[in-house]
């Protein structure tokens, strides 16, 4: 009797939320997986046709075409070296595009914040023009505007301080060449650094113990100043030679060469994401409530300090999350080199793509490419992170 | 007590107090010269000021403007046939006419919107063009006063607001099919990738129309309870922004035609739109999750305590709330994608910045380069400009973090 109104009662197993889960999941799966049979079906059959198939081994013909800056490469390595080429590239590019941003976008923002009408203008003035206009325009204008039209020929060089020269031909700028005795000063460079890091770990455990606030590298750095410096003068005559660049008859001679598309590309791309940075470096610093800053003038702070040790630590938290996803903007933005002629990875792919026909293949090496430089950049900042982080109790 | 009564009393006969004047002398000191710090920064940041406007006007002074006017037809329809012109302005007078009637049934910030719309074409119709030009563009005027008019009087009739946002949802469609042409009634247009700046607005505006739902469905996919819907959403937003624009565009050149069967082959204009929406729905769906996650659990609970089920409770409580609370996010997303629109033309699709190249190669136009550039800075710059500024218009009106 108990069991029949048991069984009365009992839902239905279309009601039933246990049996409705697993069924709307599996019939999830199943039109996912079959959209992806299809497609590679597709794949397969129209690579047949074509009769292709999918194999790396193209990257072991030789190249064949030109890439006029980055690693040494020349037209007869292999494709992955050229692929390679294009990958440091991008990495050079989106490394100096994101220390300038910061830069940039650090001074504004702060700017934005200012007590002073005229710059607090100016920086937003700034900020509005560049976050409301593309940035391919930006960069356009950039290359083609300012460096192709604007600068002048190469023997009428703009000279500026510190021997660089700027052209339409590029950035030339002294650079840093390694003489005899470099060898023996690499090695108080690496003494250095083994000493310092001890020190900035003992100063950190220092710090702790006396649970008091500070920078271990205030102490760490002096140390690695001192053994390099020291070590510069033992080594017997300078290691390092300054090359200056020199205008021959046709271009410059010596020095380190910056491309004018790798110029135009590190405008464009720092300035655009500057201001942006901007943006969240003053929704970060309005974030810390003003009675902060007010208790720790009560409590005596100086303003350098009341910067350092209660603003700061406070709007980094705010600060870092969207940072973070800004600098993995720019080095997604940083495949735009290809329409202005930079060889980045991209660009480098596209042509390999335009010489050899593989298109699966490069695909899957670019998006693997930019997928594992973000995730790489976001694990790093993450980890950063979580240092910062509030530390709730 | 009798003291204190008259004392109250008489504050109706006390003048209220004095509003601050700050003198133009003090309000200089400070705001630019506090300190010594600060007036050094008033000179700096003056001096710069000063260089700047001085150069800008030097240069615009000397600029070959003409350039624009000369060539404001290519630049904004592409090779759009002269003789089909009426169809664009047509779908234009559709959607003023739209704004117009909306302005007259609702007020507020729409009334604000459709009269700078009306007071833009008036002034546009003003300048120099040609006299076919300026008629249809004072025409924009016109169909907003007409919408307007028609608005005002309906406004009582409670089946004149369905109408309007059916004919809102229509508008859409029968804009498209008027530009691109149907077999039988209208002349079908051919070269749809040569259209100029109606490529950027047709991207932009398909790309928000689609973008937003497959948005908002990825980020309740990826707040799903159940594993399986969790696990691809989250693959396919990850996926997406790991990998930059330029690369899905790429693929959808070369690589759609090997993934698809071979008898279909979309257009190149419907792939790059494809593209850009795939691409903009995973930021978007990144941006519904954070108003998603700022709904406090109790949302949820109250919602399923008064015997909602959870497609209801989603839609009528969770995502109206999360939806508000990102409204500047979402805004910023669709500004970026209507930036986006100019990386059209690295698929070889003439849309404004490339279209603008194309007349830089004419030797007639040698030279005008930073005339163009400036130009089509400042149309994005307008634009993206307005969305924001609504944005925050709406924001305010809905009262986000005013409770």
């Amino acid at each position: 009797m108990r069991k029949k109104v048991a069984s009365s009662h009992a839902i239905p197993f279309w009601r039933d939320i246990r049996v409705l889960r697993v069924v709307s999941q599996i019939l999830f799966v199943t039109v996912i997986a079959a959209g992806i049979w299809w497609l590679l079906n597709n794949l397969q059959t129209n690579l047949k046709t074509a009769g292709l198939n999918i194999s790396f081994r193209f990257l072991n013909n030789t190249a064949g075409f030109p890439i006029s800056e980055g690693l040494r490469y020349d037209p007869t390595n292999v494709n992955g070296y050229a692929f390679l080429v294009g990958v440091v590239n991008t990495i050079r590019v989106a490394v100096i595009g994101i220390v300038l941003a910061t830069v940039i976008g650090t001074l504004v923002g702060i700017a934005r914040l200012s007590n002073n009408w005229l710059l607090r203008k100016l920086a937003a003035l700034y900020v509005e023009t560049l976050r409301n206009i593309p940035l391919l325009v930006v960069l356009f204008f950039c290359y083609f505007a300012v460096m192709l039209t604007a600068l002048p020929l190469v023997r009428d060089s703009i000279r500026l301080p510190g021997f660089v020269f700027l052209s339409r031909r590029g950035l030339y700028i002294p650079s840093l060449v390694p003489t005899g005795s470099f060898g023996t000063w690499a090695w108080y460079l690496i003494g250095g650094l083994v000493l310092a890091t001890v020190v900035y770990f003992f100063r950190r455990v220092q710090l702790k113990r006396a649970d008091r606030p500070g920078f271990p590298i205030v102490w760490a750095m002096p140390v690695l100043l001192l053994v390099v410096i020291a070590g510069w003068f033992l080594a017997s005559g300078n290691p390092l030679s300054v090359d200056v660049p020199v205008l021959k008859r046709f271009n410059f001679e010596g020095g380190m060469w910056l491309s004018t598309p790798f110029v135009a590309l590190v405008l464009g791309l720092s300035t655009y994401t500057g201001a942006y940075i901007a943006e969240i470096v003053r929704a970060g610093i309005t974030a810390v409530s003003k009675g902060q800053t007010e208790a720790a003038k009560a409590l005596g702070l100086r303003r350098t300090q009341v910067l350092r040790l209660v603003i700061l630590p406070q709007a980094l938290r705010v600060i870092i999350p969207p940072l973070t996803s800004q600098y993995l903007n720019l080095t997604k933005n940083s495949s735009l080199a290809i329409l202005i002629g930079y060889y980045d990875l991209m660009n480098v792919a596209t042509t390999i793509f335009n010489q050899t026909g593989r298109a699966v293949e490069m695909i899957l090496l670019v998006m693997g490419s930019y997928l594992s430089m973000s995730l790489l950049t976001s694990v790093f900042m993450n980890y950063y992170n979580r240092r910062i982080k509030l530390l709730e109790r | 007590m009798a003291d204190d009564l008259h004392t109250f009393h008489s504050t109706s006969n006390q003048l209220p107090p004095p509003s601050e004047r700050i003198p133009v002398l003090r309000w200089l000191k400070q705001n630019l010269f506090s300190s010594w710090f600060n007036a050094i920064l008033t000179i700096v940041a003056g001096a710069l000021i000063v260089v700047l406007i001085f150069g800008l006007a030097k240069w615009a002074l000397g600029a070959r403007w003409e350039v624009i006017p000369a060539n404001l037809k290519i630049l904004l329809v592409g090779t759009y046939p002269a003789e089909q012109m009426w169809r664009v302005w047509t779908s234009l007078y559709i959607i003023a006419f739209l704004l117009g009637l909306s302005s007259g049934l609702r007020s507020g910030l729409i009334r604000r919107i459709s009269a700078a719309a009306g007071i833009a074409s008036i002034v546009l119709a003003i300048l120099p063009f040609p006299w076919v030009t300026r008629g249809w563009t004072f025409g924009v005027a016109f169909a907003v006063a007409v919408g307007f008019g028609m608005g005002y009087l309906g406004k009582k009739n409670r089946w004149f607001k369905r109408l309007e946002i059916t004919c809102w949802v229509l508008s859409f469609p029968i804009g498209l099919v008027l530009l691109n042409g149907v077999g039988g009634f209208l002349p079908v247009i051919e070269g749809r990738n040569k259209w100029g700046f109606v490529l950027n607005l047709l991207g932009a505006m398909v790309g928000i129309g689609l973008s937003f739902p497959v948005g908002v469905s990825l980020a309740l996919g990826r707040r799903s309870k159940l594993p399986a819907i969790r696990w691809v959403c989250t693959a396919y937003i990850e996926l997406i922004r790991g990998v930059p624009l330029i690369s899905l565009l790429f693929m959808a050149s070369i690589m759609l035609q090997l993934l698809l069967p071979a008898s279909v082959r979309p257009d190149l204009v419907i792939r790059a739109m494809m593209t850009i929406t795939a691409f903009s729905a995973a930021y978007m769906a990144e941006n519904v999750r954070g108003g998603l996650q700022a709904i406090p659990k109790g949302q949820y609970e109250a919602a399923y305590a008064v015997g909602l089920n959870g497609a209801l409770t989603t839609v009528l409580i969770i995502l109206p709330q999360a939806l508000r609370a990102v409204i500047p996010a979402i805004v910023g997303q669709f500004i970026s994608l209507f930036k986006d629109t100019t990386l059209f033309g690295f698929i070889a699709i003439l849309e404004l910045l490339n279209i603008s190249r194309s007349i830089l190669g004419n030797l007639e136009w040698r030279g005008t380069i930073f005339e163009l550039y400036v130009f089509i800075g400042i149309i994005f710059w307008i634009l993206c400009y307005s969305m924001s500024y609504i944005s925050r218009r709406v924001e305010k009106s809905l009262g986000v973090g005013e409770r």
